[in-house]
């Protein structure tokens, strides 16, 4: 008998970017909640890099604000810089990205937390997953107190079986020297689980005072700030910033790092795990590029009452008195003293082949997982994921739909697609790159790509969801007026255009037809349209991508619809490949191994080609009529 | 991509005689038929009935193709279940192919292999019990396209898409990489470089298109070899059946040691026709190369010529030769027969079960009796084109022309200012036109790229 048993609808492991998501969404849709923790200290803890968002990884924030989750205001709360990246660029990348105070991110987030009903933060280590007949029923503590739950969702993020390094220190402890979850593993490896052992690492943090900031490139916030979340105000981020700061490496540093090269564990082999190749530290770097004389090095405030700075582009494994003579070669970073050392940090988790699209493992009814756990990196990968499984589990002990987007819906998908199809032997990262339809998957519209989505499930309220109803309203008005307005090729004109170094007109134009100019936009036809009604700034922006890109939108949404065709085509979980005739033999191995959701699902796993997806849509079709 | 719906591809077997018919099937169909379709009185075809045949010409623009029947079928009721239109036209395999690119220019898309059955299987045209045929028909179909796209493609041709695929991917990745970095990787002055790099890849595709368009990216025709031991006459009889000295005769057995490919017309049946070194056993290392060269050559072919030196008895080697063209379509030759015989025609039928033709290579009589057989096996079905080599070409073409015209949008991009990452958008699109000529799909690739050439922050 446990010496401890409570009853709960959900039981939410780990309390990082997507533990806290995951305990929200279902402590919100009325369940009752626990998330546990090594550490109720390190809750939302951000223990690498001290930003949220960047390129892709904007989208994904806003995405899942649009969805009704939490990372986006609670960034809002606890930026100290903001930019826009890639504004020269096309709107599709575009991308926000912020410095947090890390320390107010934590302590924003757990307010939030434990003023939320039905959730309960619980300080302790979860050692084994309770099945029953391929079913969750609960979770057990180290201490042996039993959980019985309805469904579970892991996000133990880089904890499991943790080892960090550097030369050859090495500690068994998880990131910063928190505790290690040692125990969970073994019971899911006993529940049939594969595990992988990934890799990443941090650079050093240092003292201000040690840094001569002359030396190096002042880096400033955006003027006007974006916020991240649609409800939040945008007169609310308009404040004070602090300033990051710019220096490279040279060929002094590089020499350092080549002569020691011996010492680094990644080069030893004392590391076994698989690193990322987007994030490589900077003895990789001199390695693999050594053309490049010299490396970036981003200075960063971990936040505005800590002395500590972050050595953006930095990250070693290298000795500590390696870490310092190379550090000191950087200009600015000459007398540096080193607060934290950089280090290496391995771990367990899981290959995430074995989730449903869902992220609910196949084999275990009622075990969602996410984050880092699932081989994936990054704070905001990881928020949206533990988002998902959240809502998934709910959605489970509801009784309801399961909710999945597909590629074309949102960058969450793409990353959730990949993550579930695709054979994944480094921590995962998102790129714009990796979505098909980007053009059509941009931050600045994802409200209106997901924020009705959100208000089904019941994660967003019903007066933000009536603005995006007007919102869209307005747009569709607007840009229906722009198609009707039409200029003629009068004086006025003709000097705007000169002005504006386009061609003159021979006939009428509408407005549309010139905001669709490549030297002009919507915001400075403003000066001919005297028509025009005062709308937000945000409407005016989607009047203006969506006239300016109409071609491309056009195109992308007609791919759409034929990726679409495929998706739709659902396949049983149940199903046995082997049993199809004539489908080649690693086909149907490859099949039975993903259990695919959908035939364009199918469709993208390696060593699946174009004639065993006819195959299989022939056979599935003579199912359904044998069937009826 | 071309991501249309609609599909076609030539419904007749690629032959060089009688009607040749070019199907289309999909939403499009009648709009693009409105496209290339116009009347004998130059009027095209707005008003349309189903299940009515239209006499008129196809046009490439101001360029007409051919006299043809158009037959109008509205979905459901034809044979995929959409609306269909099906080309009939004068046969003659350059007319039909031509039909079926002006169809693709005009926005169809080539259909797999086995697409038009599997579409009408899915749209309930067919019966339930014919799933497994259907299934048995695109496997086949695919393993033959298969073949043929990779065997026929010559390996020069590969090469050159290989290289256009390795210096577009190069620029994806590297815009990618500026984008997903922007502060480590900057695009400043870029588009000029880029319209730079385009100049060359243009060229090549270009390049490519007119080789595509002499039939030389895809070998056409029925696959022959002239198979024998040597000094049987091989080359005589190949330099023959060319009419030019193309190759090497002499006295000396072996002198061929590589294969020699030509391509003739015989009596309208074309012909992809190859010299092999004569098969014996050989401590020659070069001159063994050629025999198994040889050998292998002879698996892979449509129709073989074996030819047998009357003037020297069979032996050994003639053995072996008739092991390998036991059940293959094959015309013996007898030749020599202008020297004294010591094989007799009804011999050499007795022992390689085949029919028996006797020439003379060197003075050029029997060639004609030749001719006349293989005509016989062509026109009895006994050997066919690979269709499928047609098509694929059709294919190629297709991949090719869309990979020219991604290419341009990107200059356009460049010339008219917009920002960076909608180039990328366009060479993507050639980067996977071209990989469907060699077989190769995306996957990872540029993900690949991107970690491999430059170096990401953090």
């Amino acid at each position: 008998m446990p010496n401890l048993e409570e009853r709960y609808d959900v039981a939410v492991v780990g309390a990082g970017h997507a533990g806290c998501e995951a305990a929200l969404a279902c402590a919100r849709l009325g369940l009752k909640t626990i998330m546990f923790t090594v550490s109720v200290d390190s809750i939302a803890l951000m223990p690498c890099n001290p930003n949220i968002g960047g390129s892709s990884k904007g989208h994904l924030v806003r995405e899942l604000d649009a969805l009704g989750g939490e990372m986006g205001k609670n960034i809002d709360k606890t930026f100290i810089q903001s930019k826009m990246l890639n504004e020269s660029k096309g709107p599709a990348v575009h991308s926000l990205r912020a410095q947090a105070d890390k320390q107010d991110y934590t302590r924003e987030m757990r307010r939030t937390l434990e003023n939320t009903d039905h959730l309960t933060i619980r300080q302790a280590e979860v050692s084994e997953i309770i099945v029953e007949d391929g079913r969750l029923t609960g979770v057990k503590t180290y201490s042996g107190a039993v959980y019985h739950c309805k469904a579970a969702v892991l996000a133990t993020g880089t904890y499991l079986k943790a080892r960090c390094i550097y030369g050859d220190v090495s500690s068994y402890t998880g990131p910063n020297g928190l505790q290690a979850a040692n125990h969970l593993t073994d019971s899911l490896i006993a529940n049939g689980i594969e595990m992988y052992r990934f890799k990443t690492g941090t650079p050093a943090r240092v003292d201000k005072r040690s840094i001569d900031f002359s030396k190096m490139e002042e880096q400033f916030g955006d003027k006007r700030v974006v916020p991240f979340s649609f409800s939040t105000d945008p007169e609310s981020v308009q404040k004070e910033q602090v300033s990051c700061w710019l220096t490279y490496t040279n060929e002094e540093t590089h020499r350092i790092i080549r002569d020691n090269l011996d010492r680094s564990p990644l080069f030893s082999g004392a590391i076994e795990g698989t690193g990322p190749r987007y994030c490589p530290s900077i003895e990789d770097k001199v390695v693999k590029f050594p053309d490049k004389n010299r490396h970036q090095v981003f200075v960063e405030p971990e936040g505005l009452y800590t002395n500590e700075m972050y050595l953006g582009g930095m990250s070693s494994s290298l000795p500590e008195d390696v870490q310092y003579a190379m550090y000191r070669t950087v200009p600015g970073l000459e007398n540096v003293k080193i607060v934290r050392n950089a280090y290496a940090i391995e771990y367990d988790c899981i290959n995430s082949r074995q989730l449903n699209a869902t992220l609910e493992f196949k084999k275990i009814k009622g075990l969602f997982s996410g984050g880092q756990f699932n081989g994936s990196s990054g704070y905001e990968e990881a928020a949206v994921q533990g988002f998902m499984a959240g809502v998934n589990a709910a959605m489970a002990v509801l009784g309801r739909e399961p909710f999945v987007l597909d590629r074309s819906q949102a960058y969450i998908g793409v990353l959730i697609d990949d993550l579930v199809t695709k054979e994944n032997h480094e921590p995962y990262r998102m790129m714009t790159s990796r979505a098909e339809y980007r053009l059509l998957l941009r931050q600045d519209n994802a409200d209106l790509r997901l924020m009705k989505i959100g208000h089904e499930i019941g994660l967003v309220d019903d007066k933000t969801y009536e603005r995006l109803l007007w919102k869209e309203k307005e747009i569709e008005k607007e840009m229906d007026r722009l198609e009707k307005a039409v200029v003629g090729a009068n004086e006025k004109v003709q000097n705007f255009l000169e002005r504006h170094r386009s061609t003159p007109l021979k006939s009428g134009s509408t407005l549309a037809e010139l905001v669709r100019r490549p030297e002009l936009d919507y915001f400075v036809l403003a000066e001919l349209d005297g028509e025009r009604p005062d709308l937000p700034a945000d409407v005016a922006e989607q009047v203006n991508i969506n006239i300016k890109y109409a071609g491309y939108i056009k195109r992308q949404q007609q791919q759409v619809a034929q990726f679409k065709k495929l998706e739709n085509k659902k396949l049983a979980e149940d199903f046995d490949y082997s049993e199809v005739p004539s489908l080649r033999r690693e086909a149907v191995q490859k099949l039975n191994l993903y259990k695919p959701m959908n035939i364009g699902q199918a469709s993208r796993i390696s060593g699946v080609s174009p004639a065993d997806i006819s195959v299989l849509l022939v056979y599935l079709e003579q199912l359904r009529h044998q069937k009826r | 991509m071309k991501k249309t719906d609609t599909i076609a591809a030539v419904a007749t077997a690629m032959s060089s005689s009688g009607i040749g018919i070019v199907r289309v099937s999909g939403e499009e169909a009648f709009d693009i038929i409105r496209r290339i379709f116009r009347k004998k009185n130059g009027r095209t075809l707005e008003q349309m009935e189903s299940h009515r045949a239209y006499y008129g010409f196809i046009w490439d623009g101001e360029e007409k193709i051919d006299e043809v029947l158009v037959l109008i079928m509205k979905g459901p009721h034809s044979y995929t279940a959409e609306d269909t239109v099906e080309i009939d036209c004068h046969g003659g395999v350059l007319m039909v192919k031509k039909i079926l690119e002006t169809v693709l220019k005009y926005g169809a898309r080539p259909a797999e292999p086995g697409e038009f059955t599997k579409r009408a299987f899915l749209n309930g045209r067919l019966d339930l019990s014919q799933a497994e045929a259907v299934i048995d028909v695109i496997n086949a179909k695919n393993q033959y396209a298969l073949k043929s796209s990779v065997s026929q493609l010559s390996g020069a041709v590969s090469e050159r898409v290989r290289g256009m695929r390795e210096k577009i991917l190069y620029e994806i990745a590297f815009i990618e990489s500026a984008l997903d970095d922007p502060e480590h990787i900057s695009l400043d002055g870029y588009g000029e470089k880029l319209n730079e790099k385009l100049e060359p890849l243009i060229c090549e595709a270009e390049k490519l298109l007119q080789s595509a368009d002499d039939g030389k990216i895809m070998t056409e025709g029925v696959k022959t070899v002239i198979l024998g031991k040597p000094n049987a006459g091989k080359s005589s009889l190949m330099n023959v059946l060319l009419g030019e000295e193309r190759a090497i005769v002499t006295d000396i057995a072996g002198t061929t040691r590589d294969i020699l490919e030509e391509h003739i017309r015989l009596q309208g049946i074309s012909l992809n026709i190859m010299d092999t070194a004569g098969i014996r056993e050989t401590e020659d290392v070069v001159e063994k190369i050629g025999v198994d060269r040889a050998k292998q050559s002879a698996e892979d072919a449509d129709l073989i010529i074996y030819v047998v030196d009357g003037s020297c008895p069979l032996d050994e080697n003639d053995r072996e030769i008739m092991k390998m063209i036991r059940n293959r379509k094959c015309v013996v030759l007898l030749n020599k027969t202008d020297l004294s015989q010591q094989v007799t025609a009804e011999e050499l039928e007795a022992a390689s079960g085949k029919t028996v033709v006797p020439v003379s290579a060197k003075e050029g009589t029997g060639i004609d009796l030749l001719e006349e057989e293989i005509k016989n096996l062509f026109y009895h079905g006994e050997i066919n084109f690979n269709d499928e080599v047609y098509i694929t070409n059709v294919r190629h073409k297709a991949a090719l022309e869309e990979t020219l015209e991604s290419l341009n949008m990107v200059r356009e991009s460049i010339e008219s200012g917009m920002p960076e990452d909608f180039y990328s958008i366009d060479l993507m699109n050639a980067y996977e036109q071209l990989g469907t000529i060699i077989g190769e799909a995306v996957e990872d690739d540029l993900v690949n790229e991107i970690f491999s050439k430059f170096c990401m922050g953090k």
